[in-house]
């Protein structure tokens, strides 16, 4: 059997190299190059990237063309108002409209702040699912797992935690909530376990079958949404309603969304930071992850290690979509799609895999997304601006030679020896 | 006469350091000149500056009188220099002449290489120079040691009469290390001018005609192999005295602590590289093993320390049947295990060397309580570690990846010792280390020799094996040949077995030597 788990192709054995650098796979060495942006470079990646969407939103605007067909200033000026409105839509529907925050404020009427303040709620109940999907990827990434199944295990959560709130009846809220939430995360987990398993006994390779995953994941839920879980009154593929005590409770009255949930993934967050870098286990998996060698030669077992981490990773992304359906649909169709697992995989290179920095990640997802919303209602602008803004920012973080070329910033320094190596405990310390 | 090159003041500064502070340099017409340093002097860097690779922030060279600002590589190789670097730089798949001929490639009229006209070249060089190289073999079945000579003969086929070589023989055996100096030996008598990189006393003073010793980036001084001898050099380049000879009591040997039996192992390949190998070691004993690198020592010691499962054959460990043992339990017998490649299995690179230091105790109390781990007794332990054994770094959350050679090694063997063992496997234990890293290792090891430890060492370097070892096994084509008692061995003797011939027979053993 070949070993499988180096994504490069074994070089012929042809010499006897006696200093030979330790061979990280590809991923590791793309997750060092991007872990070695400083913040600088994040930050400026990330206005680049916002930039360049209203750049687009400019170019993709008719009247553009239009006034400049009539005069130059015009154009200028159009130029100008589109640019002002895709941000000043961008800010007010994430946050709110400042003015009528104050008004409300000024009012004290309880209802009229809620609703003032729901823009800025509904940003953070978007960057939940994020943040539970980013989180998983940053684990599979530690341990050196590519895990582009999210969106599948988020896709096996939702559907499970549908089943528990749905076929489960007379428990107590305090035990059903957590209960759905629970059994959703394992339905994710068992999707992320089935491709660990798969990788640590035959070295089939994680990205391959994370994506054939997925597929299975979209068809099942087609199918149990036409069947098995499919609300029987209703005439097109949907689940029925979660039990009310399933539900994740909701802070605030409407039109304000923002659940417990938010406050769910910030925990997991944590815990997601306490077991990579305190416990005995996370320091087996980060070992796992920089350099398998090492920890068969340590002692660790690889196919453990592997697997426990799958599974984790797919029960972070399950979570992500329990979330969403206790606490925000509170059922399930099946253009339930929200490609927030794949998103999640650029939110935790975003965040260089630290729970911390796919939160910060997360949360600018989140208050993007929902302020394209807002952007689109009122400015016109089409939402796919802010794909086209997450893709730039992307791009950016991983190709940081583009944002040192135009903001002339110099060269990270190497450090002596090899230049894979020099992300030190860059995690740990953020 | 004027030198054929000549650095002057040559100064190159890295943040935090000076790498090369003010050297100079002469290359005479036709000489071998070593270079000799530890790791981390400056050689290889000034060789940079040189090769075009770095750019110096002082000083000039000057190649035949004329000053050369080399850019790239590309500006060094006009100007007749050429560089033989520590890995090759060789494409396995293709044949030697289309190695040879890649980036300088000979092309017909119609625009398609004209391999014939490449090849009729090397061989006239080849010839010239005693190479013996065949131009249409393919490089993954050519030996090292001719493997090396292609790369000679790429440079002499761009015409370079400077040639720099970087550790030529840190990947030949002796025989072919001997080859080399004769190859080196004719370049010279040609005209050819070599600056040899090395940090082996032996090559230095057999086969140069002038050395310069280089520390701490600055040069110490330039000798000829008439003037120094070992001692001289080996503290000119350490700054100390050195004691290059170990001194070591006769060997208590005890009870069995490692017993093989008709061990057979087969690599990734699937191929048997270790075929029907028995032999123990005994507490308080050093068994050497020697072989050419590619003889099986590498599965050898896989297969003892667990990271690889024999084929046929029994291993037991402290009288314990660990055959097919995990490699956790094996440590947890006792074993130590310093790995043939550190920085592939011995280190995680990007951690802390308090990480490092914890590899395989993590789980242990005092450094974890439960399933937390505690990181004060960690940095303790790291903090107590450095100082025992002498780890050269600014603090202990210096990623070990960005140590020198010298003090990884001896991270692992700080890690390896710390603990409680009754038996060591070193594989390679001082491979690429400096004068100094290597005499503290063996002085190490010979102390766990002393203190009742069974000790198994694998090197290539022949004498290391004759100077550690109470025993020797030589290791031939998967097969131990013979096991001897260490006094009263020559080294021609052992490099003989080493190379497959038997002492007594005066006849080749039946397998060839595998290559690779």
């Amino acid at each position: 059997m070949t070993d499988n788990k180096e994504m490069t192709p074994p070089p012929a054995d042809n010499s006897v190299k006696p200093e030979k650098a330790a061979k990280p796979n590809a991923l590791n060495i793309f997750l060092e190059e991007v872990s070695r942006n400083s913040l600088t470079v994040t930050i400026l990646a990330i206005l680049t990237g916002l930039l360049l969407g209203g750049l687009v939103a400019v170019l993709t605007t008719e009247t553009v063309y239009s006034s400049f067909r009539t005069s130059f200033g015009l154009g200028f000026r159009e130029v100008f108002r589109v640019f002002g409105i895709t941000y000043s839509a961008l800010f007010t529907g994430s946050f709110g409209q400042p003015d009528v925050i104050r008004a409300a404020i000024a009012s004290r009427d309880w209802q009229q702040i809620n609703t003032a303040l729901s823009p800025f709620f509904e940003s953070l109940v978007q960057s939940t699912p994020y943040i539970l999907a980013g989180l998983a990827v940053a684990l599979g990434f530690r341990v050196g797992l590519f895990n582009i199944g999210a969106e599948g295990q988020i896709f096996v959560g939702a559907l499970a935690a549908v089943w528990a709130g749905t076929r489960i009846h007379g428990l107590p809220p305090i035990i059903h909530a957590p209960l759905a939430l629970l059994v959703g995360g394992l339905g994710g987990a068992i999707w992320g376990f089935i491709p660990g398993w798969l990788k640590a006994k035959t070295g089939a390779h994680e990205v391959i079958n994370t994506i054939m995953m997925n597929y299975i994941a979209f068809r099942l839920s087609e199918y149990l949404l036409t069947g098995f879980l499919k609300d029987p009154t209703k005439a097109h593929p949907i689940s029925a309603t979660v039990d009310t005590a399933a539900w994740l409770p909701r802070l605030f009255p409407n039109p304000n969304r923002f659940h417990v949930g938010f406050f769910i993934a910030l925990i997991m967050a944590y815990l997601v930071y306490l077991l990579l870098f305190k416990t005995t286990l996370g320091f087996q998996l980060r070992t796992v992850g920089l350099n398998p060698n090492a920890a068969r030669y340590a002692g660790m077992s690889i196919v453990k290690n592997t697997v426990l981490a799958m599974a984790l990773s797919g029960l972070l992304a399950g979570l992500a979509g329990a979330n969403e359906v206790l606490g925000v649909n509170r059922n399930l169709g099946v253009a339930f799609s929200s490609g927030y697992g794949f998103d999640s995989i650029a939110l935790a290179l975003l965040g260089n895999s630290h729970p911390l920095g796919v939160v910060l990640a997360s949360l600018l997802f989140g208050f993007l997304r929902n302020g394209a919303l807002r952007m689109q209602l009122q400015a016109g602008i089409p939402i796919d601006i802010i794909s086209i803004m997450q893709a730039a920012i992307l791009a950016f973080i991983a190709a940081p030679g583009i944002i040192r070329t135009i903001y002339r910033l110099k060269e990270p320094k190497e450090e002596s020896g090899s230049p894979l190596l020099t992300a030190a405990r860059k995690g740990q310390a953020q | 006469m004027t030198p054929v090159l000549e650095l002057r003041g040559i100064t190159k500064r890295f943040p935090g350091v000076v790498a090369n502070d003010h050297i100079d340099l002469k290359l005479e017409a036709g000489e071998i000149h070593a270079l000799l340093g530890e790791n981390g002097a400056g050689k290889t860097t000034l060789m940079n500056v040189l090769y075009g690779l770095y750019s110096p922030d002082e000083g000039e060279i000057i190649v035949k009188g004329k000053r050369l600002v080399p850019k790239s590589p590309s500006d060094a190789i006009a100007a007749g220099i050429g560089m033989v670097h520590q890995h090759f730089m060789l494409v396995p798949v293709f044949t030697v002449t289309e190695n040879v001929m890649l980036g300088d490639e000979y092309v017909t009229k119609g625009g398609l290489l004209d391999r014939k006209r490449a090849a009729a070249r090397i061989r006239e060089i080849s010839d010239k120079y005693n190479l013996f190289v065949d131009p249409d073999a393919y490089i993954k079945d050519t030996p090292v040691g001719i493997q090396q000579r292609v790369e000679i003969i790429k440079l002499l086929f761009r015409e370079a009469d400077i040639l720099i070589m970087d550790e030529p023989t840190a990947v030949l055996t002796p025989q072919e290390a001997d080859e080399l100096f004769k190859i080196m030996g004719n370049l010279s008598k040609m005209g050819k001018s070599i600056i040899f990189i090395t940090h082996k006393l032996r090559e230095v003073l057999e086969f140069s005609d002038r050395i310069t010793v280089i520390r701490g980036g600055k040069v110490m001084g330039t000798t000829t192999p008439a003037e120094a001898n070992q001692n001289l050099l080996a503290s000119m380049m350490v700054g100390r005295d050195i004691e290059l000879d170990v001194n070591k009591k006769p060997a208590q040997a005890g009870e069995k602590v490692l017993e093989v039996t008709g061990l057979t192992v087969a690599d990734a390949h699937n191929h048997l590289v270790v075929k029907g190998v028995s032999f123990d070691v005994r507490a308080g004993e050093i068994l050497g093993i020697a072989g050419v690198q590619g003889n099986g020592q590498t599965e050898l010691v896989r297969a003892i320390t667990g990271l690889m499962h024999p084929v046929e054959g029994k291993i037991s460990i402290l009288g314990q049947d660990t055959t097919r043992a995990a490699p956790k339990e094996i440590i947890e017998l006792g074993t130590a295990h310093i790995p043939e490649d550190r920085q592939k299995d011995g280190l995680v690179l990007p951690y802390p060397i308090m990480d490092n230091l914890v590899l395989n105790t993590f789980y242990k109390p005092p450094f974890a309580k439960g399933a937390m781990l505690q990181e004060e007794p960690i940095r303790e332990n790291a903090n107590q570690l450095v100082e025992r054994f002498d780890i050269r770094t600014p603090s202990i959350e210096t990623q070990v990846g960005s140590l020198s050679g010298g003090n990884q090694q001896k991270v692992i063997v700080a890690r390896e010792f710390s603990r409680p063992i009754k038996f060591l496997v070193a594989s390679q234990p001082t491979r690429g280390l400096d004068v100094g890293s290597i005499e503290y290792i063996h002085h190490r090891l010979v102390e766990k020799r002393d203190d009742g430890c069974a000790v198994l060492l694998v090197s290539t370097e022949l004498d290391e094996i004759m100077q550690l070892s109470d025993r020797i096994a030589v290791i031939f084509g998967g097969k131990i040949i013979k096991i001897l008692p260490a006094k009263g061995t020559t080294k021609e003797e052992i490099g003989l077995l080493m190379a497959g011939v038997d002492t007594e027979t005066q006849k080749p053993v039946s397998q060839p030597v595998p290559v690779g």
